[in-house]
């Protein structure tokens, strides 16, 4: 009889920090005490927490054990596992005070979970996603069966559109529509299309739930299929996601096997199967006319629209193209109903949306919020705040294609239309928080060496435009531009947004946009007073040697480049031509005698 | 798949297995088995292990069986606490494999305490 199961995060964060080994050393551990057929261990998608991983929950306790290490292991099953006695010391912080209190406290009783609300990631750390049946016990494929069974393709349109839900991809085209246009193209065979051509520097939601919960994404593309009326479906998924990749096969045949995918589907008389397509790695295949013609076989650029995919999308098909984190969310539309999720979430944003935070938040991790949370909740009560006491400063939401969300904007409920008008974009959820010692010129600039890198160059202001915007980036970084610098590279930014082909150019000028408009003083401290306020641009500043300096030689012997010179406890000196200004010395000097200026 | 009843054959199979991993809810009945030395000592694994097939083979889902360490009073080992929603607690005593279909059907399918295993019982 199983007791317990000890759950083990699979995901791509957990992995790279040694889940599988621990998973091992577990397995190792239970059988040399004779457990193997008492405690039951899973591995499973995303917990979200990936700033704690490893993580590791025993249940039926929902003891949350993080940061586990294979030392841990034969304490946890000789203590807990084999007498019952959770190991406090092991768990997370905030439930291992809890436990002290006496109260009996799992992964739901966090800050980090209490204020989430989790619709596309409900199965990611709670299945094993390469079990079928797993997810059947969670009511999988069970929203299927009903659309098959006892709805009109129109009235699972109807449903959609009721919902209200909105792409999760980043441009938050309503999906409804989208499927009724696709409904409506007259045409005897038409494709659907999932988009997990995940680009954007910092966002991994769409890979957590392919790792985590294929099969939702496999479900939710049945439905479509069914909705709108075609027969095949394809996954776009880059090859940098080797577990995702592998899980969707995975869940891909054993659909096959159990007939949830092929001929006559739940006796309803609908075919559907599906197959995956790899992409090589470029940031435009995100752009779903780019993905489709990658998809072809054809290098990976977009075209003009119209023709709009939903007339002629792969091989000139009718194709209907959703993101990953779109679909995840519509098994539990059918099943729970479009009022259930238009329940969630403000007027014209309904539901939930999954943030990948990173940058200077304390909890780096994967988040899903009710739509309308002020982002100040998502990172101060969630997200744990800023580490080591520094103050906030920005969140960059949208990746390249989006901006950034100031300090005096922090009580802005995060939604589509709030965030367009502050001068940002959801994007696909990538959402990086900065503190005081980040400049926002260099910010700019290190998205805008992204866009330079990834434009496929088919339009000439995308493929020259956002080099001479980099251009005059560098040059502001440098000390070297002129206030009628900062009037150009505005100028540049409209006319490459107007001139672009495709979104990634339309979009490429936002981070120097909304930096520019919240931040332009910082601009003109670059360009004027030739100072980088924040300290992070290394033209612009140098080190010094005070006259605190007492001789210990450290600094001296630390420079990587032999630029401090000096004689023991006599005042030492940095040769200004020969620093690098890594900042070494500073950080060796233990009588604070370096300053940076 | 050819019909939604195959569907719903493999969720009943599939879910007993994986309801160990639901978060307590407002209707959570807790069975706590006291597992430490002494209590592994008296016989506790096979009990614990009882109370899980028990549990299975009725499909009660709102069910959490757990472990515990040294209760305190060892001499009645094994001892197996139930703490039903309301918070009421019972204590049963000196419990063996035969004992544990009782305490499932009268207790925690039907909320009636086994008065004649609980410690009250013996302390007389």
């Amino acid at each position: 009889m199983i007791r317990n199961h000890i759950l083990i995060c699979g995901g791509t964060g957990c992995t790279s920090s040694g889940s599988a080994g621990i998973m091992e050393t577990l397995n190792a551990e239970l059988e040399k005490n004779g457990l193997q057929d008492e405690v039951k261990v899973v591995m499973t998608g995303c917990f979200g927490l990936c700033a704690l991983g490893p993580i590791m929950i025993v249940y039926p306790e929902g003891s949350f054990y993080s940061r586990v290490t294979a030392e841990m292991i034969p304490e946890i099953v000789s203590e807990h596992i084999i007498k019952g006695r959770i190991v406090k010391k092991y768990l997370y912080n905030e439930t291992a005070v809890l436990e002290e209190q006496g109260v009996h406290a799992s992964l739901n009783d966090t800050n980090f979970y209490k204020k989430q609300k989790r619709v596309a990631l409900r199965n990611c750390g709670v299945i094993n996603p390469e079990v079928i049946d797993e997810y059947i016990a969670y009511d999988g494929y069970q929203a299927l069966g009903k659309v098959l069974t006892e709805m009109t393709p129109a009235e699972v349109v109807q449903c959609i559109k009721d919902s209200g839900l909105r792409g999760r991809g980043g441009g938050g085209f309503p999906t409804g529509l989208k499927w009724d246009l696709a409904s409506r193209t007259k045409a005897e065979v038409k494709y659907v299309c999932c988009n997990a051509d995940e680009g954007d520097p910092g966002a991994f939601m769409d890979r957590s739930i392919l790792e985590g919960d294929p099969h939702a994404v496999i479900e939710a593309m049945a439905i479509a299929a069914y909705a709108v009326g075609a027969c095949k479906g394809f996954v776009y998924v880059r090859a940098e996601y080797p577990i995702a990749v592998h899980r969707l096969q995975v869940a891909i045949s054993q659909a096959r096997e159990y007939g949830l995918l092929g001929k006559d589907i739940f006796g309803a008389g609908f075919d559907f199967d599906m197959e995956i397509r790899l992409g090589a790695g470029a940031f435009v295949c995100g752009e779903e006319t780019a993905l489709m013609t990658s998809i072809e076989g054809n290098r990976g650029e977009p075209r003009p629209r119209p023709p709009f995919p939903s007339e002629k999308g792969i091989f000139g098909i009718p194709t209907m193209n959703c993101n990953v984190e779109t679909y995840a969310n519509i098994p539990q539309i059918i099943l729970k109903g479009a009022d259930w999720f238009a329940s969630m979430g403000t007027e014209k944003s309904k539901g939930t949306k999954v943030f990948a935070l990173g940058g200077k938040i304390t909890n780096t991790g994967l988040v899903e919020i009710p739509m309308g949370t002020p982002l100040r909740e998502v990172i101060e009560d969630i997200g744990g705040g800023i580490p080591n006491g520094k103050k906030f400063k920005a969140a960059q939401t949208g990746g390249p294609s989006g901006g950034c969300i100031p300090a005096s904007l922090i009580d802005t409920p995060i939604d589509y239309d709030n965030l367009i008008a502050i001068g940002s974009m959801m994007g696909s959820g990538g959402l990086i928080v900065m503190d005081e010692d980040n400049c926002m010129v260099d910010i700019a600039k290190f998205f805008l060496e992204f866009t330079v890198d990834e434009s496929c160059g088919k339009c000439t202001p995308c493929r020259i435009g956002t080099k001479r915007m980099l251009e005059y980036l560098n040059k502001i970084t440098s000390g070297k531009a002129t206030l009628k610098d900062l009037n150009d590279l505005e100028d540049l930014c409209y006319y490459i947004k107007n001139n672009s082909l495709c979104g990634l150019g339309q979009t490429a000028p936002n981070p120097v946009l909304s930096t520019l408009r919240y931040f332009r003083d910082e601009y003109e401290a670059h360009v004027v007073e030739k100072r980088c306020p924040a300290g992070v641009c290394k033209d612009l500043m140098h080190y010094e040697i005070t006259d605190d300096c007492k001789g210990c030689t450290l600094c001296a012997r630390n420079c990587p480049v032999n630029a401090i010179t000096g004689t023991v406890k006599n005042k030492h000196e940095i040769d200004q031509d020969k620093c690098i200004k890594c900042g070494v010395c500073m950080s060796k000097c233990k009588f604070k005698a370096i300053i940076r200026k | 798949m050819k019909s939604l009843a195959e569907l719903q054959a493999i969720k009943e199979k599939m879910q007993n297995k994986v309801s160990l991993r639901a978060t307590e809810g407002e209707e959570t009945i807790r069975v706590v088995v006291g597992m430490a030395t002494c209590g592994i000592a008296a016989g506790a694994r096979p009990v614990l292990n009882a109370f899980l097939k028990e549990i299975e083979d009725r499909h009660l889902n709102n069910i959490i069986c757990t472990q515990t360490g040294c209760i305190g009073i060892c001499r009645y080992e094994p001892v197996v606490e139930v703490i039903m929603p309301d918070g009421s607690k019972t204590t049963y005593v000196k419990m063996t494999e035969d004992k544990v279909a009782r305490v499932v059907t009268e207790h925690l399918v039907n909320n009636k305490v086994v008065q004649e295993y609980t410690i009250g019982a013996y302390e007389k």
